[in-house]
């Protein structure tokens, strides 16, 4: 862990990118000002871009990441494409059968 | 002020739901009473209670378990004896207080009694095995503990002042939500679960982080005793699996308090999305239970057939297989949910996937016990026994993991029986062979044979009389759940599985006799050399119980059966001379002062009284900080110290060399 991932100016650049990720779909529901499947986009648009600035800014993951934290990596992403396309798969197959 | 307690918060409702409370109220004063009467707080607080050391940590882990196993037995026993008499009739229980009960025994069960069971286990033995002298984060290991502890005092609680929830240990919406469950149960349901729930999720990271950096510089990961791997295994397990239950549990709370509607009926709600959220945890959960057994019968098998472990690297890849396959089964938990029939084959394809690696470890350990000379251990016995029964739970689920006979099956008795049948042979059995072989590493005495034999035959037995019938009752039709019934053909088989009940309790009165012969005994079964098996792992290079900081010089490790090699070398007790300082946490408050806030969140919330959770979570804030900002967190212990301990365990060894007769027989 070497200054260089915790520089202060690494910390606010990640934070301030946090932030406006965060007030985007905050936004995008208090105006309503697209249709509400636009607007599931945005949120999840916003979602994804905010895990990879957590992962950048604040972690130090960087294409000269060592190994295991890559692997720790591709693990947890196996992991979530089986949580959330498993639930979305599950879901969205129910909500046809009960049209 | 209050919210909204009052006073008929107290039981004064029903007869048996006032013994209930006093039976709590009366046994945790007898407790106070006792340590003051005995003049140990100050012992307790200082030596145990703000203890950092993992093995303490350990202990009192295992403590709160074995309280909780008899709390969720007294409840398992009330509905055996309900379910025993209720032909026609109303039985002793209201229908509201025996929902009450299966919800209480399931919930506590699973997180409070196995959790805390493995996770004792677990911090006693795995920094020793990997030749660590702590977890990577001790303080947060305290953390854990505690939040642990406070979820478990939620349920207990709940005894005393209010009620317990109705809705069973999964809590569906929208039986469990505002609209039809207004009372505070599962509100306490919910806060128990939060709160231990972070717990769990710390203590994984905290064993991951451990495992993966803590080892003896030499150790290869490929090196690990079968314990480590399962119990990394399993840590990662829980960090990936317990968010889902925190965000689900969270989901209902919100629905139930602010008025949300993630699961109702009404306003767009969707309640199958809370069982396929709560599964996701679910399923994983089964495995984080049964891997740590898993590596406690790898280590057993292997010390009392006094062989090599068969197939070692088999179960390493096995384990690991398990670990990732357990998170693509857990539609099968809902195959009746109405998805189409393709989703419901391919989770149940993974369900039947996932029986391989189960089954090639079970060979693993046959071969492994094949032309062994078997020492018949507790341990052992324990083990031998989920072997076979827990080959038969395995072969039930395989036959429920085919959707069309799932509809059949589904929520009846069979399913119970399944359940039981692989998490008490698999899960529980393992705790139980742990605790009979570790338990001179953790205190210095070994325990009392005669009893643990005679405790591991009338649980086993037990444990047939009482699920073998339940299959049976599945069959006929029988749904679980039940307090009354008026099918005068299921009697019989309800009253064997009550008797069944009856051997188990007596299994639990051996194992208090267990304990109470051996510690009376202690000073004739006094374990000198640590290493009472001629064991095969780092562990039983230690003495017992260690000293605080395991081990003076690091291992060299250069085996898979590390201390095992050693011994063969001739170079295990090798002596030392250069000895250096070794620095350790000191101990601290902060854990059990953040647990008692976390205890009094989750109260405060389930009875709305709002300044107490602000002034808790304040609290909280205020401690994480005062802590943070502490520079004097760890204490040293100088070399010379060491070197005067290390000198005495020598002179010990020396007076009680092991000759290969003396081990246990």
């Amino acid at each position: 862990m070497d200054a260089q991932t915790h520089s202060a100016k690494k910390l606010i650049t990640g934070f301030i990118l946090a932030l406006i990720l965060t007030l985007i779909p905050f936004a995008a529901v208090w105006t309503m000002a697209f249709p509400v499947g636009v607007i599931f986009g945005i949120i999840a648009l916003c979602a994804v871009v905010q895990v990879g600035v957590h992962l950048y800014y604040f972690l130090g993951i960087n294409s000269k990441a060592p190994t295991e934290k890559v692997l720790a990596i591709c693990f947890a992403g196996i992991l979530i494409f089986l949580m959330v396309g498993g639930t979305l798969w599950i879901m969205f197959d129910l909500y046809e059968r009960m049209m | 002020m209050l919210g909204r307690l009052g006073f008929d918060a107290l039981p004064f409702y029903s007869a048996i739901a006032f013994g209930g409370a006093s039976i709590t109220v009366l046994g945790g004063l007898v407790v106070l009473l006792l340590v003051t009467y005995f003049g140990k707080w100050r012992y307790f607080w200082e030596e145990w209670l703000t203890s950092l050391d993992h093995k303490r940590i350990g202990i009192m882990y295992i403590a709160l378990a074995l309280v909780m196993l008899v709390r969720g037995f007294v409840d398992a026993l009330m509905m055996r004896s309900q379910q025993a008499i209720a032909l026609n009739s109303n039985g002793y229980l209201a229908p509201e207080h025996f929902d009450q009960v299966f919800s209480s025994h399931g919930t506590i069960m699973i997180f409070f009694m196995a959790m805390p069971f493995l996770t004792g286990l677990i911090n006693i033995v795995v920094p020793q095995q990997i030749g660590a002298r702590d977890v990577a984060f001790p303080f947060m290991n305290s953390i854990s503990l505690w939040l642990t502890a406070a979820g478990a005092a939620l349920v207990m609680v709940s005894l005393v002042i209010g009620k317990f929830s109705t809705a069973g240990w999964t809590g569906y919406p929208p039986y469990s939500g505002a609209e039809y469950s207004p009372g505070v149960g599962v509100d306490y349901w919910i806060w128990a679960l939060l709160v231990s729930g972070v717990g769990s999720t710390m203590t994984g990271i905290n064993f991951i982080v451990t495992i993966l950096k803590c080892r003896a510089p030499k150790m290869r990961l490929m090196q690990m005793p079968l314990f480590t791997w399962t119990t990394l295994c399993t840590s990662i397990l829980m960090a990936f699996a317990f968010p889902a239950l925190t965000v689900v549990a969270a989901m209902l709370g919100l629905d139930r308090i602010l008025g949300f509607h993630f699961f109702t009926n009404d306003a767009g709600g969707n309640m199958m999305n809370y069982a396929n959220l709560l599964w996701i945890w679910g399923h994983p959960e089964v495995y984080i239970l049964i891997l740590p057994a898993f590596g406690i019968y790898s280590e057993v098998t292997a010390t009392f057939s006094q062989k090599r472990l068969f197939g070692y690297a088999s179960l390493v890849y096995a384990t690991a297989a398990i670990t990732i396959l357990s998170f693509s089964v857990w539609l099968h938990h809902f195959f009746t949910m109405g998805s189409s029939p393709n989703v419901n084959a391919v989770f149940g394809i993974a369900t039947m996937i996932i029986a391989v690696p189960t089954g090639v470890k079970i060979f693993d350990w046959v071969f492994t016990m094949y032309k062994g000379r078997i020492i018949f251990h507790p341990a052992m016995l324990f083990t031998i026994g989920f072997l076979v029964t827990f080959v038969l739970g395995g072969v039930s689920g395989v036959l429920l993991a085919l959707p069309p006979a799932d509809y059949l099956m589904h929520n009846s008795t069979f399913l119970v029986a399944h359940f039981h049948n692989v998490l008490i042979p698999g899960a529980l059995f393992g705790y139980f062979a742990g605790f009979q072989y570790w338990f001179p590493k953790a205190t210095g005495f070994t325990l009392n044979k005669a009893w643990g034999v005679r405790s591991f035959w009338f649980w086993i037995i037990g444990f047939y009389l009482a699920f073998m019938p339940l299959y049976a009752l599945g069959f006929l039709g029988m749904s679980r759940r039940m307090e009354r019934y008026d099918v005068a053909e299921w009697q019989p088989y309800l009253i064997v599985a009550a008797v069944g009940a009856l051997s188990v309790l007596i299994g639990i009165f051996c194992q208090g006799m267990q304990l109470y012969v051996s510690i009376r005994d202690r000073n004739k079964n006094i374990d000198v050399t640590g290493d009472p098996y001629n064991g095969r792992t780092l562990e039983w290079q230690t003495s017992s119980p260690p000293a605080e900081y395991n081990f003076a010089k690091i291992p060299d490790v250069q085996e898979i059966d590390a201390f095992w090699d050693m011994k063969q070398r001739g170079v295990a007790y090798a002596p030392a001379s250069d000895y250096e300082d070794i620095h350790l946490p000191r101990n601290t408050g902060v854990g059990v002062i953040l647990g008692g806030l976390g205890f009094l969140i989750g109260f405060a919330v389930t009875w709305y009284i709002w300044w107490l959770v602000v002034l808790c979570v304040l609290g909280v804030a205020a401690c994480l900080i005062t802590r943070a900002s502490q520079d004097n967190t760890f204490e040293i212990i100088p070399a010379a110290e060491i070197e005067a301990h290390e000198k005495a365990r020598s002179k010990a060894l020396e007076e009680h060399k092991p000759a290969p007769g003396d081990f246990w027989t």
